[in-house]
């Protein structure tokens, strides 16, 4: 105590400097955290944080006994995972072949378009989605031409988490490409000659000598993204799904938020949100440990 | 690089440069079909159904006359504008003070307060429990639930303290000897040396603030402070074509108009981050590099 005091009497300028920043996160980030009361009360705006009734683990046990508790979590998971198979592996072969590409004009050509999706807002990525699948839309159209249906694809719960896993490749996988072509650039040009001359033909190149060099990346990204395995965001959900694709759409945090802030029930979704911030916390905090111990990467 | 042109070489190359060309067209298709369908005539593109590759019927910007008019889309964009500003300035500010003092070496407590913030990346409250927090501070339907709830990133503040970090302590203790405070050592010192991080920064908020609509959805009433995203919302998603117009009869021609009149939204919607597209696109490649060896 005495050393804290005197470290505010040797830097009075930064105390008081982060007295706006401190306040910040004390008010929006651990005040909330004590809300998170609201979850064993039955939380009524009128008798606030302090005047609600108790109810211990009510509304957990009713989420864990509620048919939505099972269809939750695996929609939650089966969009993580299918993303971690399509999603992941996707940037890291898009690198692999630019790398490839000896015309640098239209490597940066390729590579430029494909940053373009990136700075469409979520919002308007999601509206062309919705747009496209329609039952007039282009890719409609396309599957039609192909023998299928002409149907609107966005309201079948089957097509949702295909419509979703494509979307997302489209709008990030040029952008999450660059991290992998940075890598690929900090490989020694010479191993590839040395490589050359014991004989290795190009795929064999990519086999010993690109995949080695990339693999600490890669390594390093997929462990972080199995620290998300458990918080798919709600936000694109909320923008894409509707009471038709529920069973397929609705996960954990979009949930939360239509239970909490559109039917009114806080303490239950507020528990609802408990549960998963644990889960996400401890994969987070697990993962990062990994990757601590892979690499001298992680991200605190 | 030494590699023989074998013919199986030859073959994989023809399929690579083919599939890669594929790729960027669908990466480009979908932008190429908005702007052409922009231009096209409500009628024809309204019993069109796939591709749109030139404008359909005669080439028209009536679909735009309908959208810069609409009141909604105006306000919606003077609102974005003023949350991207004010907001993208209050979020530099504090997010450079807390970087600034994180990074003081003579702040011997910096690590406890570098904890402190940091574990808020880990754990939070919640949605609810954190709506709740902004609702009792009297900031329901006021502009400053959009702009101050997430007003600083940790991970923005973090990339910004390694690159504070980096500058010289030298040129800090001439500049106290010099009788400097910490706002002048900040402002005049440190600030100017890290822009190349600071530009990275700002273009991160103010991007993030110009996508951003959930905020605005849970914590705003009033159609008149509504940002331009949830206005779009509306009307990509919800398929309200009223919130495009107000008398009866404009609204049925906006049923008409519905396919063209979203379209163009679209393209005004988006040109203003498509213009500065080139200069984002550096930035931003840039702020990978930094998050990716921050460490």
């Amino acid at each position: 105590m005495k050393s804290f005091l005197n470290d505010i009497k040797r830097n009075p300028g930064i105390y008081i400097l982060m007295i706006p920043v401190l306040a910040f996160f004390i008010i929006f980030a651990y005040v909330p955290m004590g809300g998170i009361i609201m979850a064993f009360q039955n939380y009524t705006p009128k008798g606030g944080f302090f005047h609600s009734d108790f109810v211990g683990f009510k509304h957990f046990t009713d989420f864990f006994g509620s048919i939505y508790f099972g269809r939750l979590i695996g929609n939650t998971l089966a969009i993580s995972i299918l993303n971690l198979i399509f999603g992941f592996p996707a940037p890291i072969i898009f690198a692999l072949l630019l790398n490839e590409v000896g015309n640098k004009a239209f490597k940066k050509t390729v590579q430029t378009v494909s940053y373009l999706p990136y700075f469409i807002s979520l919002v308007i990525v999601c509206g062309l989605v919705a747009d496209f699948t329609a039952s007039d839309g282009p890719v409609t159209d396309l599957i039609a031409s192909l023998g299928g249906e002409r149907i609107n694809y966005l309201g079948q719960p089957q097509y949702f988490r295909t419509i979703y896993i494509l979307s997302d490749m489209w709008q990030g996988l040029g952008f999450s490409s660059i991290i992998y072509l940075a890598a690929l650039a900090g490989i020694d040009q010479e191993l590839y000659e040395a490589a050359a001359l014991d004989g290795a033909n190009r795929w064999r190149q990519t086999i010993h000598v690109t995949l080695p060099g990339i693999a600490s990346t890669i390594i390093i990204l997929l462990i972080l993204r199995m620290g998300t395995m458990f918080s798919v965001g709600y936000e694109k959900i909320i923008l894409l799904y509707s009471t038709n694709t529920y069973e397929t759409a609705d996960v954990i945090s979009s949930y939360v938020y239509r239970k909490g802030l559109q039917e009114f029930n806080y303490s239950y979704s507020a528990a609802v949100g408990l549960f998963n911030s644990v889960i996400n916390t401890v994969l987070l905090v697990f993962s990062n440990k990994m990757s601590s111990r892979f690499s001298d990467t992680s991200l605190f | 690089m030494i590699n023989k042109k074998t013919p199986s070489r030859i073959v994989f190359l023809v399929f690579l440069y083919a599939f890669l060309s594929l790729l960027a067209l669908v990466f480009i298709l979908p932008v190429w079909h908005v702007i052409m369908a922009s231009f096209s005539e409500a009628t024809v593109l309204t019993a069109h159904t796939g591709l749109v590759w030139a404008p359909l019927g005669k080439p028209t910007t009536g679909g735009y006359g309908i959208v810069l008019s609409s009141p909604n889309i105006l306000t919606g964009y003077a609102n974005t504008a003023f949350y991207v500003i004010v907001g993208t300035t209050v979020s530099m500010i504090l997010t450079i003070i807390g970087a600034y003092c994180l990074s003081r070496k003579s702040f011997k407590f910096r690590n406890v307060f570098m904890l402190i913030i940091s574990f808020t990346m880990l754990f939070n409250g919640g949605m609810v429990p954190t709506y709740m927090v902004v609702r009792n501070l009297g900031l329901y339907d006021s502009r400053w639930a959009v702009i101050i709830p997430g007003a600083i990133s940790v991970f923005n503040l973090i990339i910004l303290r390694t690159a504070f970090m980096e500058v010289p302590e030298s040129l800090e203790e001439s500049a106290k000897l010099d009788g400097a405070n910490e706002w002048t050592i900040m402002f005049r010192i440190i600030v100017p040396l890290s822009k190349a991080s600071i530009a990275v920064i700002l273009l991160y908020y103010a991007v993030g603030i110009w996508n951003s609509w959930f905020p605005a959805m849970i914590y705003l009433k009033d159609r008149g402070k509504f940002p331009l995203q949830l206005i779009l919302r509306e009307i990509l998603l919800l398929n309200d074509t009223q919130v495009m117009t107000s008398s009866a009869d404009a609204v049925k021609n906006a049923q008409l108009e519905r396919k063209l009149v979203k379209y163009c939204t679209i393209v005004v919607s988006t040109l203003p981050i498509m213009c500065f597209y080139p200069f984002i696109q550096k930035y931003f490649t840039k702020g990978v590099m930094i998050g990716a060896v921050k460490g």
